[in-house]
C-alpha cells in the first residue's frame, strides 16, 4: 500500500508532533474533541496521544453509530428478525451490542432467529433476490457515508420489483449530533465539557462536503479540522486546531483534501434526498430526543420501510443504568470513569455499546489502551 | 444371466468420479462404502499400514516423549487459492504436532460428508491431503467416513488426529517464555484468513493474495536441531498473531513488547484488511510459526528460519517482558505505544 505509507511515515509523524509540542501554549489547555469513532480508534491504534503534549488532551465524540444507536431502536430489530420468515441482514458489529433485558442479536441468533452477517447493502440485496419465499430485512445503521448505499438499493430493489426487500432506516445527520453536544447545557453555560475545537469527521464530509460545519465554527467560535483517518492526517489536523486557537481563529479548514470539497458528493447527497426524508424526531444513546436528526423513507417507498411494512413500534428503554456511554458520547466522561469499565463491562461481556463498536471509545480504551491506566 | 451374478457387476463398476455424488450407503458401513475407500481414500493415502485394512494402525513404540493432537476442519470455501480443506486438515495437525518440537508420524482422519457431495470434489481432496502428507513425511494410517443427510452438514467437514515423538533433550511449551527472550516471527502475517475472506461468496474482490498453507515440521526439525534452546514455539491460526501472544503471555505469567515496524505484512493484505476492517494481527496464518528462545540465541535461530523456504522472511519482532498484567504492548510504526489484544467475538467465522 505505497499509497497509505505516506500517511503513516514515523519521520513526518515525528515532525508534526515536533511542531505541535513548539506550538501549542504551555499556559493553556486544548481540550479537541474528535467527532468520529473512526478518528477515536486511530488515536489509539497508532499510540497518537504518545506524540502529544500533556496539556492537549483528546475529547471523544459521538461519531459511532452503532454506539448512538438506543436500545429500543436495537430492540426492534431483534424483534424484526424474530418474525416468522423474515432474514435480519446485519453489519457484524451489531450482533454483540446489548439489548433490553440482556437480549442480544446473536443470542436470538442462537435462539433460531435467522439473522446474517453482511458487510454492505448490496450483500443484503442479493440475498433478498436469492430468498424469494422469504423477507429480507436490512439493518440499516450510520451517518452520512452509508447512508448513500442504502438509497441506492433502496432504489434498485424499487426497479427490480423485489417485493421481499425491506429497509430498517437508523440514518443519523451528523450535524445535528454536533449541534446537540454544543446546545447541551453541561456545554453551553455550566462550562462543564469543555471543547475549544473539533477534529471533523473524514468519510462523513467526503459526501457532506465542509460546508455544514461553517456553522458550527461561526455561529459557537470552535474551530474544525476535517481529518483523514491515518496518523499524519491525524497530527496534521491537530497542530491546524492549534494555531487556530492561538490566532484566536475559529474557521473550518480542511486537511482531508484529497478527499473532501467544499460541497462534498452532489450526486451521493441527490440520491440520499431522492428516497429519504428527515424525521420529526429521533432518540439517540447519551443525546437524547435530537429534532429533525434522523431520516427515514418518504412515504413513495413506503413498501421498503421495515418499520411501516411490519409495523413495528418504537418502545423506549433505558437500558442498563450504571453504564456510562451515554456520559462518554457526550465528551463528558472517559470510558475509564466509568466503573463498569474492564470489570464487568468487557468486549466479550459488553452492557453498553461503546464497548462492542469497532468505532466506540470504550472498546478502543480497552483494546489498545488499557496499560496506560497501569502505568500511570 | 442370474441376479447373484447381475448384483456382482453391479458392485464391481467403479465409482463415477465424473458425475457422481456421495449418497447415504457410502456411510452405512457395507459394499458401497468398502468402495468408497478403496477407490477413493487408499489409493490416495497409499501406505502399508493402511493397506491392511484394520479398524486401527499398528505402529512401534519409540523412545522418549510422544505427543498427540487434533483438529477439526470446517473452512468454508472448501478449496480456495493456496490450498484446500483437505492439505489443511494435514498441515494444521502436523503443525500443531510441530509446535511440541516434535517430528510428526502418523494422522488418522475422519470424514463427515454430507449427502450429495460431489465424488469429483472428494478424490480431488482426499488426493490433495495425500499429497500434503507425502511431503510432510507423515503417513495418513487410520480413518473413518460418515455420510449425513443433506443440510445436516456443509458439504464435508475433516478431522485429523497426530501423534509425534519430540526429540531428546527439546523442552517446548507455551509456559516456558521468560523475561529478556527474544520473540520471532517465520513470516508475513494474516494471509491464510484474508486469502479465505476474499473468496468467500459475497465477499468476492480482486486479489492474488494465496494461502500460506503449509506444514512447518520441516522448519521446526532444523529449528530445535540448530537451537535445541527453545522456549517457546506455536503457530498462530484463529485469531493470529495477537491472540497467540496473548495465549503465551497468559502461561509463562509474562509481558511481551512487539515492534510493529518489525511485523512483516505483505502489502496486498494490508490493503485487504484496510477495506474488511480487520488488523492483520487478528487474521488466521497457516503456515507461520512464532519462536521465544533465549536473547543470546535470537541471531542463531533467525539464521536458521531465514535459511529455510518456509522462513525466509522471518523476523526478531520483540521481546518477552516482565509484567503482572501480562499485556502484550507494541511500539507503533510513528512511535506511539499500544496494546495488541484478543479480539472479541468471532471475526472470521469458519477459517480454518
Amino acid at each position: 500500500m505505497k499509497h497509505l505509507d505516506e500517511y503513516r511515515d514515523a519521520e513526518t509523524a515525528r515532525r508534526l508532533a515536533a511542531s505541535i509540542h513548539r506550538e501549542a501554549d504551555t499556559d493553556r489547555r486544548y481540550r479537541l474533541m474528535e467527532f468520529c469513532g473512526g478518528h477515536t480508534h486511530a488515536i489509539f491504534r497508532y499510540g497518537i496521544e504518545d506524540l502529544l503534549p500533556a496539556n492537549i488532551e483528546m475529547v471523544h465524540g459521538p461519531g459511532c453509530p452503532v454506539c448512538v444507536l438506543p436500545t429500543g431502536r436495537l430492540d426492534m430489530a431483534i424483534r424484526l428478525a424474530k418474525r416468522d420468515g423474515v432474514i435480519l441482514a446485519s453489519y457484524g458489529d451489531m450482533l454483540r451490542v446489548p439489548g433490553s433485558k440482556g437480549q442480544s442479536l446473536m443470542k436470538a441468533k442462537a435462539d433460531g432467529a435467522d439473522i446474517r452477517m453482511v458487510y454492505s447493502t448490496l450483500d443484503a440485496l442479493k440475498l433478498a433476490e436469492a430468498n424469494p419465499d422469504r423477507e429480507v430485512i436490512f439493518f440499516a445503521i450510520g451517518f452520512e457515508t452509508t447512508t448513500p448505499p442504502t438509497a441506492l438499493a433502496i432504489e434498485a430493489a424499487a426497479k427490480a420489483k423485489l417485493g421481499n426487500f425491506s429497509v430498517f432506516c437508523n440514518h443519523v445527520l451528523t450535524p445535528s449530533a454536533i449541534a446537540a453536544i454544543l446546545e447541551a447545557p453541561a456545554v453551553r453555560d455550566l462550562g462543564a465539557v469543555e471543547i475549544d475545537g473539533f477534529l471533523g469527521p473524514a468519510h462523513v464530509s467526503v459526501v457532506i462536503g465542509s460546508q455544514p460545519y461553517e456553522f458550527f465554527a461561526e455561529e459557537y467560535r470552535k474551530p474544525v479540522a476535517i481529518s483523514g483517518f491515518e496518523p499524519i492526517d491525524i497530527l496534521q489536523s491537530i497542530l491546524m486546531l492549534v494555531r487556530q486557537l492561538n490566532e484566536g481563529r475559529a474557521e473550518v479548514e480542511n486537511q482531508y483534501i484529497r478527499a473532501v470539497t467544499r460541497d462534498g458528493n452532489l450526486r451521493a447527497k441527490q440520491a440520499v434526498s431522492r428516497i429519504f426524508e428527515l424525521r420529526r424526531d429521533f432518540e439517540w444513546r447519551g443525546l437524547g430526543h435530537i429534532p429533525y436528526s434522523a431520516l427515514r423513507l418518504k412515504d413513495a417507498y413506503a413498501a421498503f420501510d421495515a418499520e411501516r411494512r411490519f409495523d413495528e413500534p418504537y418502545i423506549a428503554s433505558e437500558g442498563n443504568k450504571a453504564c456510562a456511554c451515554p456520559a462518554i458520547l457526550r465528551g463528558a466522561k472517559k470510558p475509564t470513569d466509568c466503573r463498569l469499565f474492564g470489570s464487568v463491562c468487557t468486549p466479550e461481556t459488553p452492557l453498553g455499546s461503546c464497548m462492542v463498536s469497532s468505532e466506540g471509545a470504550c472498546a478502543a480504551y480497552y483494546s489498545y489502551g488499557r496499560m496506560r491506566e497501569r502505568t500511570q | 444371466m442370474n441376479v447373484a451374478s447381475r448384483a456382482s457387476r453391479s458392485a464391481s463398476r467403479r465409482l463415477d468420479l465424473a458425475a457422481g455424488r456421495v449418497d447415504l450407503t457410502h456411510g452405512a458401513g457395507g459394499r458401497a462404502m468398502q468402495q468408497l475407500i478403496e477407490e477413493i481414500f487408499r489409493p490416495a493415502f497409499d501406505n502399508p499400514m493402511l493397506a491392511r485394512g484394520d479398524d486401527q494402525a499398528a505402529f512401534e513404540v519409540v523412545g522418549g516423549r510422544m505427543v498427540m493432537s487434533t483438529d477439526s476442519f470446517v473452512v468454508s470455501p472448501l478449496f480456495f487459492p493456496g490450498g484446500d480443506i483437505g492439505s489443511l486438515a494435514v498441515h494444521g495437525t502436523v503443525n500443531d504436532v510441530a509446535m511440541s518440537g516434535a517430528r510428526p508420524l502418523y494422522l488418522s482422519a475422519g470424514f463427515i460428508i454430507e449427502e450429495g457431495f460431489p465424488l469429483a470434489d472428494l478424490e480431488r481432496i482426499a488426493r490433495s491431503m495425500g499429497e500434503a502428507a507425502r511431503a510432510a513425511e507423515v503417513a495418513v494410517v487410520t480413518g473413518d467416513t460418515k455420510v449425513v443427510e443433506r443440510g445436516k452438514a456443509d458439504g464435508l467437514f475433516i478431522n485429523t488426529a497426530g501423534i509425534g515423538v519430540v526429540p531428546p533433550g527439546i523442552e517446548i511449551s507455551g509456559d516456558r517464555a521468560r523475561a529478556g527472550d527474544a520473540i520471532l516471527i517465520s513470516g508475513s502475517m494474516g494471509d491464510h484468513g484474508v486469502a479465505i475472506m476474499a473468496h468467500r461468496a459475497g465477499l468476492e474482490f480482486e486479489t492474488t493474495i494465496v494461502s500460506d498453507s503449509a506444514a512447518l515440521n520441516g522448519l521446526v526439525a532444523d529449528m530445535v536441531a540448530s537451537v535445541p534452546t527453545i522456549r517457546v514455539l506455536r503457530d498462530p491460526t484463529r485469531g493470529g498473531l495477537a491472540a497467540t501472544l496473548n495465549e503465551i503471555c497468559h502461561q509463562s505469567a509474562v509481558g511481551m513488547r512487539l515492534d510493529e515496524a518489525a511485523i512483516p505484512v505483505r502489502p496486498e493484505v494490508l490493503g485487504a484488511c484496510e477495506l474488511l476492517g480487520l488488523d492483520p494481527l487478528n487474521v488466521a496464518n497457516e503456515g507461520k510459526l512464532i519462536a521465544i528462545a533465549p536473547a543470546e540465541d535470537a541471531g542463531r535461530l533467525l539464521g536458521v528460519l531465514r535459511r529455510h523456504p518456509l522462513g525466509r522472511d522471518a523476523m526478531v519482532i520483540g521481546e518477552v517482558t516482565a509484567d503482572p498484567a501480562r499485556f502484550v504492548r507494541m511500539a507503533t510504526r510513528i512511535g506511539g505505544e499500544r496494546m495488541i489484544d484478543w479480539l472479541a467475538g468471532e471475526q472470521l467465522p469458519r477459517i480454518c
